[in-house]
């Protein structure tokens, strides 16, 4: 994929089925969640998955350190069974999560304090604490406030603070879970650019779950969830390709895909691959040359 | 006729503290009845805090507001009044559902109105239908629907009380695509049905340049313009210089037209740049 090598599995999702139980007067009612799903993601991966809410996508990523234990079938993370409780540490170090609204994992009231929460608890020496609180707040370019107060940051840079703090543990997988939804074209884009810095520069394996066609556009594999099944998983431009599937359940296209599928349909010779600005612009332009 | 106008309102957090800050510095506007307006502005810009001023939750530091030609905070006029005529749904609204129903919880606001239990029953069918609430759900707590239906439901809350004004702060926010266009489909029936205005609160782009015909922009806690969609959109470069994005089918436009094609108007919608491409490609031709 776009020239990685892909060798190990950093995470293997085996046949698992998940139902959320819920009791009332009427007895336990079952909602099944995920069906049947198998999915392996490799070290060093860029994935987006997509769906609409409650297809299942939150579900299936808190399989992914333990959050939750499938009913049947079986994740493995690098080789460890999620199920297997002696190893709970491990997984989680090696799976860190970042969720949706930053002012619900922001526990501290000073920047740094909150990034070294986490190593405080695992016991970390305080020397190294230190270099790795100094390393993460670096790494997502918040380092000049490490000494200020977390609720007078803007959305985009709380939630680079709360990836700081995940990465502050080393881990080898940062699952995102709807990260940017709270937050405005320049936060988005910041939390963006800090994902994919530490996808390329550290091999940090990303999993990100988004409502945003533009920032699936950039991940090295597009798995779509529907109904607690995946139905389509690919690079993203055979995805998005794709548009009356993706629209039938809900989903939409980057708007340079629906345009030059727009005008491929109409008979014009362009490409319905197209999921970015870059190649859009070409595309049209060649076109509109070859006419005149 | 103007439904808000303010006069060099300003508001400063914090005064006599360190932390003292103008959100809102200096603004003018006026916006028209019945218009449906577009807000933006980047995080910290001072949009909520302008919001907050048009149905009277802050008072202006300096400066007065005006709501339906009445200065909300003249020694004469009632609060209580300005509130029913200027509703606002904040962000995430779902989270504020209190009641045992959902009829009960539209009810709400109706009731403090104090309108005739008949009159009240008229309009939740009126609104539940228009947001896509069944009668069926009616009776059930709004703890067992779906998220969607919630925000559905806290937002027929403030519909159901027909404000003069409906103002909506971010209603989209954390939707799939599909829930994003139901609210916008919402929000603009009511629009059309009540004739009434509306204020839409967004960070996405493509919303808005899909739903309202004009758009109010701030900027650093000011006003930078408010102006219809199409010459809003004519400043792509500055908005984007202020943290907010274009549309992406504006940015490639812009890219084609420096490279020599030769496009009049500004884009802003797929259908349209479609159209447009079409008539060039079709011209070439001939």
């Amino acid at each position: 994929m776009k020239g990685k090598n892909l060798m190990d599995k950093i995470i293997e999702v085996k046949n698992i089925s998940f139902s959320y139980k819920n009791e009332d007067e009427t007895g336990i009612n079952q909602i099944e969640v995920l069906k049947n799903v198998s999915l392996d993601i490799y070290k060093g991966e860029f994935i987006a998955v997509l769906g609409h809410n409650g297809c299942g996508k939150s579900t299936l990523a808190k399989h992914f350190n333990s959050v939750l234990l499938p009913d049947s079938g079986e994740v493995f993370v690098n080789g460890i069974n999620t199920k297997d409780e002696n190893k709970l540490f491990d997984i989680r170090q090696s799976v860190g999560m970042v969720f949706q609204n930053p002012d619900n994992q922001i526990v501290a009231t000073i920047v740094e304090e909150d990034v070294a929460f986490a190593l405080e608890n695992l016991g970390v020496e305080p020397a190294e604490i230190r270099r790795r609180v100094d390393d993460a707040l670096k790494t997502v370019n918040m380092f000049d406030y490490k000494d200020h107060a977390p609720h007078r940051l803007s959305g985009g840079q709380k939630q680079r603070v709360a990836i700081a703090g995940v990465i502050a543990m080393r881990p080898q997988c940062i699952v995102l879970d709807e990260p940017t939804a709270m937050l405005d074209p320049k936060g988005r884009s910041e939390v963006l650019k800090t994902i994919k810095y530490l996808n390329k520069n550290f091999n940090i394996t990303i999993i990100l779950i988004t409502h945003y066609m533009e920032e699936a556009a950039q991940a090295d594999r597009v798995v779509v969830m529907e109904k607690g099944q995946i139905i389509l998983n690919d690079a993203p431009e055979k995805v998005f390709s794709q548009v009356d599937k993706l629209k039938s359940i809900g989903l939409d296209v980057p708007q340079v895909t629906e345009l030059c599928y727009g005008l491929n349909q109409l008979g014009y010779n362009i490409s319905t691959e197209i999921i970015s600005e870059d190649e859009c612009v070409n595309a049209l332009l060649s076109l509109i040359n070859n006419k005149s | 006729m103007s439904i808000i106008k303010t006069e060099n309102l300003t508001y400063v957090y914090g005064d006599g503290t360190p932390f003292k800050k103008t959100a809102v510095d200096n603004v003018s506007l006026e916006i028209q009845k019945g218009e449906l307006v577009g807000i933006i502005g980047h995080t910290g810009s001072g949009k909520s805090t302008l919001i907050q001023h048009f149905n009277a939750l802050l008072k202006p530091t300096s400066g007065k507001i005006f709501i339906d030609g009445e200065d909300v905070w003249a020694e004469k006029t009632k609060l209580r009044d300005i509130r029913f005529k200027v509703g606002l749904v904040f962000q995430y609204p779902e989270y504020q559902l209190f009641e045992e129903t959902v009829y009960k919880d539209i009810a709400f606001g109706p009731k403090n109105m104090g309108l005739s239990d008949d009159e009240i029953k008229k309009r939740i069918f009126d609104i539940s239908r228009l947001v896509g609430i069944n009668s069926d759900l009616l009776q059930k707590s709004p703890f067992e629907l779906s998220g969607g239906q919630k925000r559905r439901v806290a937002i027929a809350g403030v519909m159901a009380m027909e404000p003069e004004v409906l103002i909506l702060d971010e209603p989209t926010a954390g939707l799939d695509p599909k829930g994003r266009d139901r609210i916008l489909g919402i929000i603009k029936e009511y629009h059309k049905e009540k004739g009434n205005t509306v204020l839409l609160v967004s960070h996405s782009m493509e919303d808005i340049a899909k739903s309202v015909s004009k758009i109010l922009v701030m900027n650093e806690s000011k006003l930078f313009c408010y102006d219809d969609t199409v010459n809003v959109f004519k400043r792509s470069e500055e908005i984007t210089k202020m943290g907010l994005s274009v549309p992406q089918i504006t940015r490639v436009f812009n890219r084609l037209k420096q490279a020599g094609v030769s496009i009049d108007e500004d884009i802003y919608t797929v259908d349209y740049a479609k159209k447009t491409l079409l008539r060039i490609l079709q011209k070439g031709e001939i």
